[in-house]
């Protein structure tokens, strides 16, 4: 599908102007960094959501922040919207490229500038790749905690604007948690300095708004990262069990006697199924779901813990428990898991990868409500999930050869967002608002919420330049009162934008 | 305001709050060196947004209030009209214990929460050395207290916030589960704002475990240098620990390091066991293990309300540094300062007993503020009598890009300057 391009809403009287805009780009930018040439600028046409493309006007390639920052200075001094990309491996659309616009990719900035040891940090540009930080900190003794799936492909540039989280997040946070401070370039060219080398200096947390702004507020050109001491011991098991609902009340058993597992992902018989199918993990057999916890810590607190574990799982129906023994065991368990989603490609030509969130709580309830769902429709579900943390990756399967199967499975993915916020849950717990789930933040928020979240878009972009189009369903003109909107936006009046 | 003009605002707001929740101000209810009109009550977000709506209308400015702990924060604020005070709205609206999650209004004090969440097992992992701390508070002043060092601060742990517009408009970001990269996040932004952007009037914070057991391992030495060094082995140790504090007593008095540590029954107090004899090898001096805190845990140093407090703070492995620097300083000023703080962090507060010359005193704020810049760090005044406020930056300088933009958005959430006017960094 070809995406609905909202037009920037620019300040008025000024008009864009992208042919003087990329004229500017090449006197600024060295001739390998601008691309223009339509077969190579579509090779950027989509990030890792394919279903949305659309062919960027110009690609540039910066080689550093001074760069990057005369690029942004070019597309505001022109009114051109501009779109900045790390490793395209986003879920969401959220660095989808605009026909009239540029494309900002920071793959050619991956030099880890500093391994602040000392201090447990390390200064990357944008375009490294996050286990690159880890691999670069190992030897010392420590890693880089967000682990998106992706993470050795996607760039922490990518994780910073969208507060990528991964399995251990349960215990350690999201990006957000892990970055000090980041230079940024804002939507006028200027390069700023946020957060510091200091903890807690005064002033707003601008930091905070930026990280997981989907890319809308500016620009990053580098990240200082905190980096996390290796822990002593590391334990991982997996348990199979008869049904989800077990599986569930096993993790209730442990959240309630005051376990923090570092990960626990559960995966029901579906997802068993693709994973053996594509991996061969030797998950147990028959299961209904199996549960891989791992704890992390200090070695005797772990082991206390683990024996807990352990005891919740077999007091709670599971029927096979292992423990991995060594790496080698433990990567194994984690290969089922890991390979999940690519895995539904084995047992179905075309999936839908939803992210969606509910209290954990819920758990039960919303899995009962997604198998009512698939088996009205017919649509086949896997479920792959954090059940630490309620973030669900339901898998939803269609054959898009058949005719309307494609539109019965978007229907079926978007009941189970309209399920999720019935439950006070989340349509995106990590890949994103970006263009794909515009549509649903309505049904999240206020048209207030999302007024007064956008005046920190209009501190840093007025002119409404920078990715445009994602996260918010509809702009908001910089200098309105929230929520004294009257009438229609002018922009959708005009047929510009579009509103959901 | 004209006296015509106040009768009118005063009206207003009485008639659309009703009379008893709006009063007189009292002596107590001063912001710093200003002394509000009037002290308007709210008993949730409702009453709150009625509030600010009223204030906008009449051009009133606004400073909110929880339990009043911190109100002496910061630079008198430039005109106060209304002091809004939450403290009526105290609820703590929903524990899911399942879920790690706590929602309560900003009137609740956090000793409260604490207690709710309890019950269950669970903790709020923010501390604040004011006993009447209320959550909106803590939230609007970013307090930390240890375990900041292993859970973070306030913007680490909020999921969700609700907040009252300088126009009386009411929004929401985030929500009650800890996953969500739905929509910017207000309750990073609005956490350290000093009431400067809005009032928040609810929150939604996650929850840890409450740990079976705590252990404290403490080491005492009179060098700067190797007590910096203890705090370094405690800060990368694999025992992770949940705080790693420092207690330096007034008199350049030898430095306490302390770590806790924290996690099941019968396991810690081994683990802290190792962690004292290791670290007591490494350092050539026995370190002593605890099953209580020291009594200044947690506690600002000095004698609450009194004083002037300062916080310096740099890289952590520039501790040393900090701590000799600070040291210079009381040489050069003749003043001598309470340490205290996060030796795992590079935070730590100070303290001067009032007596000291008001101009010695601004001296030593201005001393240490350069050593710290000299280290990347910075240096605030928590609270300190007017005469010693009105030598010195309260802040201390913002990097030009960064304030520019925090002014811009300023301007976008407080267009008319009504919220708190010139409490904050920068004359925000």
């Amino acid at each position: 599908m070809e995406s609905t391009e909202p037009a920037p809403p620019t300040r008025e009287g000024a008009s864009a102007d992208l042919d003087g805009c990329v004229e500017l780009l090449g006197k600024l930018l060295p001739e390998e960094s601008l691309i223009t040439d339509r077969q190579r600028v579509r090779t950027y046409e989509c990030d890792g959501l394919a279903s949305y493309r659309t062919v960027p006007a110009a690609v540039v390639l910066p080689e550093n922040a001074e760069q990057v920052r005369s690029a942004v200075a070019a597309c505001s001094e022109h009114g051109v919207p501009f779109v900045a990309r790390g490793s395209g491996t986003g879920l969401s659309a959220g660095a989808l490229p605009r026909s009239d616009g540029v494309l900002i990719v920071t793959s050619k900035m991956r030099r880890i500038l500093e391994l602040d040891i000392a201090n447990e940090r390390a200064v990357v540009e944008p375009g490294v790749v996050n286990l690159d930080v880890t691999k670069a900190a190992a030897p010392h003794g420590y890693y880089f905690a967000p682990d998106p799936s992706s993470q050795q492909v996607c760039s922490v540039g990518g994780n910073v604007a969208e507060n990528s989280g991964g399995a251990h997040c349960l215990k350690y946070g999201f990006t957000t948690n892990h970055v000090l401070a980041a230079q940024v370039v804002t939507a006028d060219g200027e390069l700023v300095e946020l957060g510091g080398a200091a903890h807690d200096a005064p002033g707003y947390d601008l930091l905070g708004s930026f990280i997981g702004s989907e890319g809308t507020l500016g620009v990053v050109t580098s990240i200082t990262v905190r980096l996390l001491r290796s822990p002593e011991s590391v334990r991982t098991l997996l348990a199979g069990f008869p049904s989800t609902d077990e599986a569930g009340a096993a993790v209730s058993a442990m959240i309630a006697a005051g376990v923090t597992p570092a990960a626990v992902e559960m995966m029901d018989a579906l997802s068993i199924t693709a994973a053996e199918q594509a991996v061969r993990c030797g998950y147990p057999e028959g299961a209904g779901a199996v549960l891989v916890v791992e704890l992390d810590g200090p070695r005797p607190e772990v082991e206390r813990t683990f024996t807990e574990v352990w005891q919740h799982c077999d007091e709670h129906g599971a029927f096979e428990i292992r423990t991995a023994a060594d790496e080698t065991e433990r990567a194994l368990i984690w290969k089922g898991r890991k390979s999940a989603f690519a895995a539904v490609g084995r047992i179905s030509r075309d999936y839908i990868v939803q992210d969606g969130v509910i209290p954990r709580t819920a758990l039960p309830e919303v899995l009962r409500r997604i198998a009512e769902l698939s088996a009205e429709s017919g649509v086949r579900v896997a479920n792959v999930f954090h059940a630490g943390d309620g973030n669900l990756h339901p898998l939803v399967l269609f054959d898009g050869s058949e005719p309307g199967a494609a539109e019965r499975a978007e229907e079926v993915s978007g009941a189970i967002l309209e399920l999720c916020v019935e439950q006070g849950g989340s349509i995106t717990g990590e890949h994103g608002v970006g263009a794909d789930k515009v549509r649903y933040m309505g049904r999240m928020f206020t048209a207030e919420d999302l007024d007064v979240m956008q005046c920190v878009r209009c501190a840093f972009d007025p002119a409404g330049l920078c990715n445009p189009g994602k996260v918010f369903p509809t702009p908001r003109l910089c200098g309105e009162a929230p929520g004294r909107r009257r009438g229609v936006h002018p922009l959708t009046e005009a047929g510009l934008a579009e509103q959901f | 305001m004209s006296t015509a003009a106040e009768e009118t605002a005063l009206n207003a707001l009485c008639g659309a709050l009703g009379d008893e929740w709006v009063t007189e101000s009292s002596e107590a209810d001063r912001v710093g060196a200003r002394r509000p009109k009037w002290v308007v009550h709210a008993d949730g977000t409702e009453r709150a947004s009625a509030a600010l709506r009223i204030a906008a209308e009449h051009g009133m400015s606004v400073v909110p209030r929880g339990g009043g702990s911190k109100l002496d924060r910061g630079e008198s604020p430039e005109r106060v009209d209304l002091l809004l005070d939450l403290s009526a709205a105290d609820e703590v609206v929903e524990h899911a214990a399942g879920d790690l999650v706590v929602r309560a209004e900003a009137g609740a004090p956090l000793r409260e929460v604490q207690r709710t969440v309890a019950a269950a097992g669970q903790q709020l992992s923010v501390e604040d050395p004011h006993p009447a701390a209320t959550l909106g508070g803590v939230i609007a002043t970013r307090s930390a207290g240890p375990c900041r060092h292993l859970h973070g601060g306030v913007r680490d742990l909020i999921i969700g916030i609700t907040v009252v517009c300088a126009d009386g408009t009411v929004a929401s970001s985030g929500g009650k589960v800890v996953k969500n990269v739905a929509g910017y996040d207000l309750g990073k932004l609005f956490t350290g704002s000093y009431g400067t952007l809005g009032v928040v009037t609810e929150a939604i914070f996650r929850l840890h475990p409450l740990a079976e057991e705590r252990r404290w391992v403490a080491v005492t030495l009179p060098d700067p240098r190797a007590a910096a060094e203890a705090a370094r082995l405690l800060r990368i140790s694999r025992a992770m620990p949940t705080a790693v504090e420092l207690d330096r007593p007034a008199g350049r008095a030898p430095i306490t390091v302390c770590a806790e540590l924290e996690g099941r029954s019968g396991v810690t107090r081994e683990r802290a066991a190792e962690l004292a004899s290791s670290l007591g090898e490494e350092l050539g001096q026995t370190c002593e293990v605890s099953g209580t805190a020291p009594e200044w845990w947690g506690r600002l140093p000095g004698e609450p309300g009194t004083g002037t407090g300062i916080r310096m703070a740099s890289r952590p492995a520039d501790l040393a540094e900090l701590l000799e620097g600070a040291g210079r300083v009381e040489d050069e000023t003749g003043v001598e300062l309470q340490l205290r703080g996060a030796a795992g962090l590079g935070v730590l507060d100070g303290w001067v007993p009032d007596g000291s010359p008001d101009e010695s005193v601004a001296a030593l704020v201005e001393g240490v503020r350069a050593r710290a810049a000299a280290l990347d760090g910075y240096t605030t005044v928590s609270r300190a009598p007017e005469n010693v406020k009105r030598l010195v930056d309260v802040w201390g300088p913002v990097p030009s890009g960064a304030l520019a933009l925090m002014r811009r958005t300023k301007d976008q959430f407080d267009p008319e300057r009504r919220l708190a006017p010139g409490r904050f960094v920068g004359g925000l």
